[in-house]
């Protein structure tokens, strides 16, 4: 088994074989989460709020999702007259592609990436701010009042949280030094007080201080800003049922409306691997390191974990939604532009400080 | 400063909050599953009336007084009486109920004279939603026969 791993991974002609086999892969896993994470959803509503949630459909309702699927399938497209049949058509697909181009850079395992880019990082975020537009042209192009108004909103929403988000993260990359993705977990290796979230604080390893001792506080600004960028409740001004229809998505019928949803759970996946493997060490095991000599099985194990964390991380975002209400618009803007930014400032320059206190005894 | 503790305290209530949600995730449910499990229906339930069954068995305790089609509000009673063949009095020949104009009221019951036992009776059925009309028109003699046929 681990042979041919070893000869995917080395061989230059297999480079594309891997390239493809990790292209169905990531199509796969993105389809697979995204309609399962919508059972997760409504299980996890229904818990919260003492019902059984869905439960006819297959044992614990596990068929819901294929059903759904179908429904929706069924259903026929409409363009709404006067609108922008083109961009109205396209705004689904684009709104998919950013978070399976992200997905093709975060390494599930330790050999387990289809790219392992230096600027992977760079990527993720790159890729991450393209949704924004694909959801503007989607409202945009709709032609209708609720979808404009909503449009403009996401639009002025993930402008404003991209900022903090963006400023932790440098916060983090001051530390790390790297933007590669799978080097940063390298780095947390050997236990959870080695992960970045403990590790911030106190370097046990170097026995001194840590870059940032605020770190739990730029995880929490990471993970809100993570909500908000996903436009999930309780900021989830893009949709805001009760007061816009369903925001940008009021147009779409049958799968395009789907595949807007797909694009929103595809997105928390991505938006949670990246915190696991940010603060959480990723692959790595909570208490020492998977030996190297395990080999495929020690890849699979650290992707359990990888998931375990992950999936924890998703179980939370459906946590917080089914527990706050949706934030007024102006509280929304208050929060990153007077709260976020100004913390995640102070986090920077501090980082900025502490990096350079070992260095001067 | 007063901001900043303001933030705090915000923050604080929002976890306080998701502790609540996360005690009532893993309560057991309450729901339950309708077709498959049903409530029990409280003993003061008010469902359409039917001719109560005569403990000893045999007819109907009714004795056609027609008092509960006078008490009635809505004239959805009607109410007819034949002279008994092995003794004095009356007993019930038709007993309909208009249900499409019944409000439940329940005068019909408080009017009825018959001792110990009242010869009309709240059921407790609910299930009676129907595509046509025919449920409302109910021939009460007749569901008094089916139910005592069914009994013995």
């Amino acid at each position: 088994m681990s042979a041919i791993f070893d000869y995917l991974t080395q061989e230059p002609v297999w480079f594309y074989v891997r390239l493809v086999l990790f292209l169905v892969g990531t199509l796969a896993f993105v389809g697979a989460n995204a309609a399962y994470l919508v059972w997760v959803e409504r299980k996890g509503a229904g818990r919260f709020q003492r019902r059984p949630g869905p439960d006819e459909a297959g044992p614990w309702g596990l068929l819901q999702p294929p059903a759904d699927g179908i429904k929706l399938m069924a259903k026929q497209v409409m363009t709404p007259p006067g609108a922008d049949a083109l961009l109205f058509r396209l705004a689904p697909a684009l709104v998919l592609m950013p978070p399976m181009m992200c997905l093709a850079v975060i390494p599930f395992g330790d050999k387990l990436l289809a790219c392992d880019l230096n600027i992977g990082l760079l990527l993720v975020f790159a890729f991450g701010s393209i949704n924004v537009m694909a959801l503007m042209l989607g409202g945009w192009a709709s032609r209708n009042k609720y979808a404009i108004i909503s449009a403009a909103r996401v639009v002025s929403q993930n402008v404003a949280y991209e900022i903090p988000m963006l400023l932790v993260v440098i916060t983090l990359l001051m530390i790390t030094g790297t933007m590669n993705l799978n080097e940063i977990i390298h780095q947390q290796a050997g236990g959870f007080w080695q992960w970045n979230i403990v590790r911030g604080i106190w370097d046990f390893q170097a026995g001194h201080i840590g870059g940032n001792i605020l770190v739990p506080v730029t995880f929490l600004i990471f993970y809100t800003c993570m909500l908000a960028e996903t436009n999930r409740a309780p900021f989830d001004m893009a949709e805001a049922e009760s007061e816009l229809v369903a925001g940008a998505f009021t147009e779409y019928a049958g799968m395009g409306f789907g595949v807007f949803f797909m694009a929103e759970y595809a997105n928390i996946v991505v938006g949670c691997a990246l915190a696991t493997l940010l603060f959480l060490g990723g692959w790595q095991s909570p208490i020492g390191t998977v030996p190297a000599e395990w080999g495929w099985w020690g890849t699979l194990l650290g992707t359990g974990f990888f998931f375990a964390k992950m999936y924890f991380l998703i179980f939370c975002v459906v946590w917080i939604r089914w527990t706050f209400p949706r934030t007024q618009f102006y509280n929304l803007l208050n929060l990153s532009w007077k709260i976020l930014i100004p913390v995640s400032l102070v986090t920077l320059l501090l980082t900025a400080g502490l990096l350079k206190l070992p260095n001067l005894f | 400063m007063k901001t900043f503790w303001e933030v705090l305290l915000g923050l604080k209530s929002l976890f306080t909050g998701l502790s609540i949600t996360i005690r009532e995730f893993f309560k057991p449910t309450i729901t339950t599953h309708y077709p498959r499990q049903t409530e029990t229906i409280p003993a003061r339930f008010r469902g359409h009336i039917q001719l109560t069954q005569n403990p000893d068995g045999g007819a109907s305790l009714c004795i056609a007084c027609k008092s509960c089609e006078r008490a009635c509000p809505s004239a959805c009673i009607i109410v007819e009486g034949v002279k008994k063949t092995d003794g004095p009095g009356k007993t019930v020949s038709e007993f309909r109920l208009d249900f499409g104009t019944c409000s439940l009221c329940g005068l019909c019951i408080e009017a009825c004279p018959v001792k110990p036992v009242k010869a009309i009776e709240f059921t407790k059925r609910y299930n009676l939603a129907s595509t046509t009309n025919d449920y409302a028109d109910m021939d009460l003699v007749q569901r008094y026969k089916d139910l005592q046929a069914k009994k013995s």
